[in-house]
């Protein structure tokens, strides 16, 4: 439990500071090595790149929706189509940059058994 | 080994799903990028920070400092010290506002939308090309940079436009960009020549000459003169009959002999959209409250998101304008100023004629003209396919224009004959420059410069209308008119014979006009520029005279008129065509038709109960002839007539029952019939062995209509409302779903002069009143910004629904207070 949480933490912050600056993708290598340094439980490892890529994208997102771009949010959510919810928008986006993460840490915790 | 093979596997489907979401694919956006909260469109949110009350922005390639006020609907008045500061600034601000927007509809007409999405929108590129927009834009923007004036306009409003793309980052492009996946390029002046073009192309690029050509070679001349006539029955000219000529003409060419042209079947997939109109008006001091004259303006266009116009107050050396302007272009296109305003309207003059052509061989390397070989120029096109390599299209050139399409293959808007050459103004430009016209319209302080301004407008054609705060009111319909014999280009030419060229113009000092008649008011609504007294051809098919005799009638009656009584006109909603016609339809439907006892066999098997037919009659016998929202008069009407004029003439000019390409006849022709030629043996559907009358016609047609609304709406109720049978919609431009607004709730009807219909309608409305000092009122149906994030996307849009104008800001002085102000920016250098 503490190794997921502690890989989590890692994840999520190193995540939002590393996409500040560089393109989304970069969670994935981020969760790859980060898991493989530090990793638990293959499933710990997936789980804490699920949620700490989803947070880091959760929280900069809700944030916007709050502040100037919910309009825009509704629009897009109609466009996808998600009925115009741009909460659900938040949710699914999140969770789709998350399950690269997700899978990358899944992948950098099943090489440090394997080495 | 196969420890590994866990890593890997998940890896490999973390790399591809990474992948996938982070590419365009076909026509799905890059979702990851799009949806990223870091650089996605949550980056394009606008909150109150994004536009402080006071900023400096530092922008390079100012001369001096500009300063720019905004009012509560974010229109800039801008304010600068020199000609080059004042229209870069207008650059700058237009982009920031609508850069996507003005650079997608300058690719739109340059024919390059297969950069952006690809090889679905290749033949569209083609066929803009093929129809010479380029070539158009690129003649006219060397005769506008050869002008001082116009270069430094040119110029300074496209280093404007590149300082805000300079400025921008990934993360900041534009919501669609980000959506389409692409980058915005550098600016340049071409691209304001090419969205001339593109209205070129809107206004004045749509042609009936292959259809009209059918008809002749298979009803005849008598027929056609007969049901095409040149002039309509019921007519209410731009200039009014009787304006004295005060020139003298030139000596029209002679006309040749007829040419047969060949039959062509081609089949229309883009039906030309007969009512894209406007509306201008003009009422002397004699007639308006304040002893100055009043004019209004309302162009017709689609309505999309983001708006067709942006508002803007230009103040620099030697003008103070206000109006609105085309995002992508310089300068003010309808506006006023301390002294003047004025305002434009389609023509509808042909100026698009089609040659066929006679090629010596298969190879198209030469064509006969003038009892000669002479050579063709071929022009390759380049076209730029996302993913795929680009692709080389050949155009050939006659001196007539450029061959929209010389072999058969897959054809875009097959309006177009086959091997014809294209002849339109839209491709001249010596001694035209529209951007000067209006530059100097911007500066006009009278008449006199209304006059002068006119004269290098060419293309498209416009009724300019013009009214003084020294008390003048004037119209003209200006452009580029060829010198035509009559009904020359009426039907498709003779390529070879050069007396069927164009053989030279109507002087500029020559077209049409009249200043200050006695009646005390000008006017145009698209409808005959001039009545038979004009001494030359300029077309016979424009728009019909409903919305033109409204006008004039209630300015007629027009006493110490303001601008709210301006404002009405603009938004009246009585349907001529309904008060012309409904009476007679009603009259001569059978009375049978009222108890259900009678319906042709064919719809013997209605779902409409019969009473729904006699309320439906005594209905529409009370309505009283005006669209509102809530009339359901108009919904059962409109449907009725459209459905008696179709089975009027479907038989004799549709394509099924003929199986050739042909038009209608226009409705003043068609009413004519209806009313006063019951025994016309074009009333009798020719695929039956039994002869129909009208009051058949009439009974069918109703029966069809009752029908069809019932299925869509059920039973007769409000449900039935004009507004739900019209549906205003306001689309954005690249049909986003949840970017535009469906089914707006507002009266008006294409015929009416609030000219709403289910796409297009007024796109902007502004009323003037040339008092001391000036007051102008004006809304167009969406709002100032372009991004879809802002709350002034569409703001202006719920005054626009319920005829209602705002009033319009216009400032003396960069410092001067006023409570609609809101913020204060400075442009420094």
């Amino acid at each position: 439990m503490k190794s997921f949480f502690i890989l989590f933490l890692l994840i999520f912050v190193l995540a939002s500071l590393a996409q500040l600056l560089l393109p989304w993708w970069v969670v994935l290598p981020l969760c790859l090595g980060l898991a493989a340094w530090r990793g638990g439980s293959a499933r710990a490892a997936f789980g804490a790149g699920l949620l700490g890529v989803a947070l880091s994208w959760w929280l900069p997102a809700a944030w916007l929706n709050l502040n100037g771009a919910g309009l825009l949010a509704g629009r897009v959510a109609t466009l996808l189509p998600l009925g115009g919810n741009s909460w659900l928008l938040v949710l699914l986006s999140g969770l789709l940059a998350g399950l690269v993460g997700g899978l990358a840490a899944l992948g950098g915790a099943w090489l440090r058994v394997s080495k | 080994m196969l420890r590994w093979l866990k890593p890997v596997l998940a890896l490999l489907t973390a790399v591809v799903l990474a992948w996938v979401l982070n590419t365009k694919q076909g026509d799905v956006p890059p979702v990851a990028r799009l949806l990223s909260p870091y650089q996605g469109f949550w980056q394009n949110g606008e909150s109150a920070a994004d536009f402080p009350d006071q900023q400096t922005l530092r922008l390079p390639g100012l001369h001096q400092t500009v300063r720019v006020r905004f009012d509560d609907r974010r229109v800039p008045h801008i304010f600068a010290d020199n000609d080059h500061d004042l229209y870069y600034a207008q650059g700058y601000l237009t982009a920031r506002d609508r850069l996507w927007q003005m650079e997608f509809m300058t690719r739109v007409a340059a024919g390059r939308i297969s950069e952006v999405v690809g090889e679905r929108a290749l033949e569209y590129d083609r066929f803009q090309r093929r129809m010479g927009l380029p070539f158009g834009a690129e003649n006219s923007l060397r005769e506008m940079l050869k002008n001082d004036t116009t270069r430094l306009v040119l110029e300074s409003y496209s280093a404007g436009v590149n300082a805000y793309i300079s400025q921008l980052s990934p993360r900041e492009y534009p919501f669609e960009y980000k959506l389409l996946d692409y980058a915005p390029e550098p600016w340049q002046p071409l691209k304001c020549a090419l969205l001339l073009k593109l209205m070129a192309w809107d206004l004045s690029g749509r042609s009936d000459d292959l259809r009209l050509s059918n008809i002749l070679s298979k009803y005849g001349p008598d027929v056609t003169r007969d049901l095409f006539p040149d002039f309509p029955f019921r007519a209410d000219p731009v200039v009014p009959d009787g304006t004295p000529l005060g020139f003298q003409p030139l000596p029209v060419p002679p006309a040749p002999v007829p040419f047969a042209a060949a039959v062509s079947g081609l089949v229309p997939t883009r039906e030309p959209d007969a009512e894209l109109g406007s509306n201008n008006f003009a009422v002397a001091g004699s007639r308006t409250a304040s002893g100055r004259p009043l004019l209004a303006n309302d162009p017709h266009l689609q309505l999309n998101l983001p708006s067709i116009w942006y508002q803007v107050q230009l103040h620099g050396p030697g003008q103070n304008v206000y109006g609105v302007t085309i995002p992508g272009a310089p300068a003010v296109i309808i506006g006023f100023n301390a002294e003047v305003a004025w305002g434009v309207t389609n023509v509808g003059g042909d100026v698009l004629d089609w040659y066929q052509l006679k090629f010596k061989d298969a190879r198209r390397r030469e064509y006969w003209h003038a009892g000669r070989w002479k050579p063709v120029r071929r022009v390759v096109e380049r076209i730029a396919v996302r993913g795929r390599p680009d692709r080389l299209d050949t155009v050939l050139y006659t001196h007539h224009g450029p061959v929209v399409y010389d072999q058969n293959e897959t054809v875009f808007n097959k309006q177009t004959p086959v091997r014809h050459a294209l002849r339109w103004t839209a491709h001249d430009a010596a001694g035209a420059n529209e951007v000067l016209a209006f530059v100097k319209l911007n500066r006009a302080r009278n008449y006199q410069d209304y006059d002068r301004a006119l004269r290098t407008y060419a293309s498209p054609a416009q009724n300019f209308i013009f009214a003084s705060r020294s008390g003048d009111v004037a119209i003209r319909p200006n452009g580029l008119f060829p010198l035509k014999y009559a009904e020359q280009g009426k039907f498709i030419l003779d390529g070879s014979d050069p007396r069927q060229d164009w053989q030279g113009w109507i002087p500029m000092s020559q077209t049409p006009r009249v200043l200050n008649p006695a009646r005390g008011y000008v006017s145009s609504a698209n409808q005959h520029s001039a009545g038979p007294g004009y001494p030359y051809y300029l077309g016979w098919d424009y728009a019909p005279w409903d919305r033109a005799h409204r006008i004039n009638g209630q300015l007629a009656r027009m006493r110490r008129a303001t601008a709210d009584t301006l404002r009405e006109l603009q938004n009246d909603d009585l349907g001529l065509n309904a008060q012309l016609m409904l009476p007679w339809m009603l009259a001569n439907l059978p009375a049978a038709v009222a108890t259900g006892a009678t319906a042709a066999p064919a719809t013997a098997a209605t779902t409409t109960p019969a009473t729904s037919e006699a309320s439906a009659r005594r209905l529409l016998a009370r309505w009283d002839y005006h669209y509102s929202a809530e009339a359901v008069g108009a919904t059962l009407f409109e449907l009725w007539y459209q459905e008696l004029v179709r089975r009027l003439w479907e038989d004799d000019f549709g394509k099924q029952a003929t199986g050739l390409e042909m038009r209608l006849p226009a409705r003043d022709r068609t009413n004519q019939l209806l009313l006063s030629e019951p025994r016309s043996p074009w009333i009798d559907d020719r695929r039956t062995p039994q002869r129909e009358t009208t009051p058949d016609l009439l009974t069918t047609s109703l029966q069809f209509a009752l029908d069809s609304l019932t299925r869509k709406f059920g039973p007769l109720g409000p449900k039935w409302a004009w507004a739900n049978q019209k549906s205003t919609d306001i689309n954005h431009l690249a049909q986003l779903p949840g970017f535009g607004h469906q089914d707006v709730v507002c009266g008006g009807s294409p015929g009416s002069v609030n000219a709403t219909g289910p796409r297009n309608g007024p796109s902007w409305r502004m009323v003037v009143d040339l008092a001391t000092p000036v007051r102008a009122y004006g809304i167009f149906p969406g709002g100032q910004s372009g991004n879809p994030a802002s709350a002034y996307y569409d703001d202006m849009l719920e005054s626009w629904r319920t005829g209602r104008l705002d009033e319009l800001v216009f400032l003396q002085a960069a410092d001067e207070n006023h409570p609609r102000l809101q913020a204060a920016w400075r442009l420094e250098k």
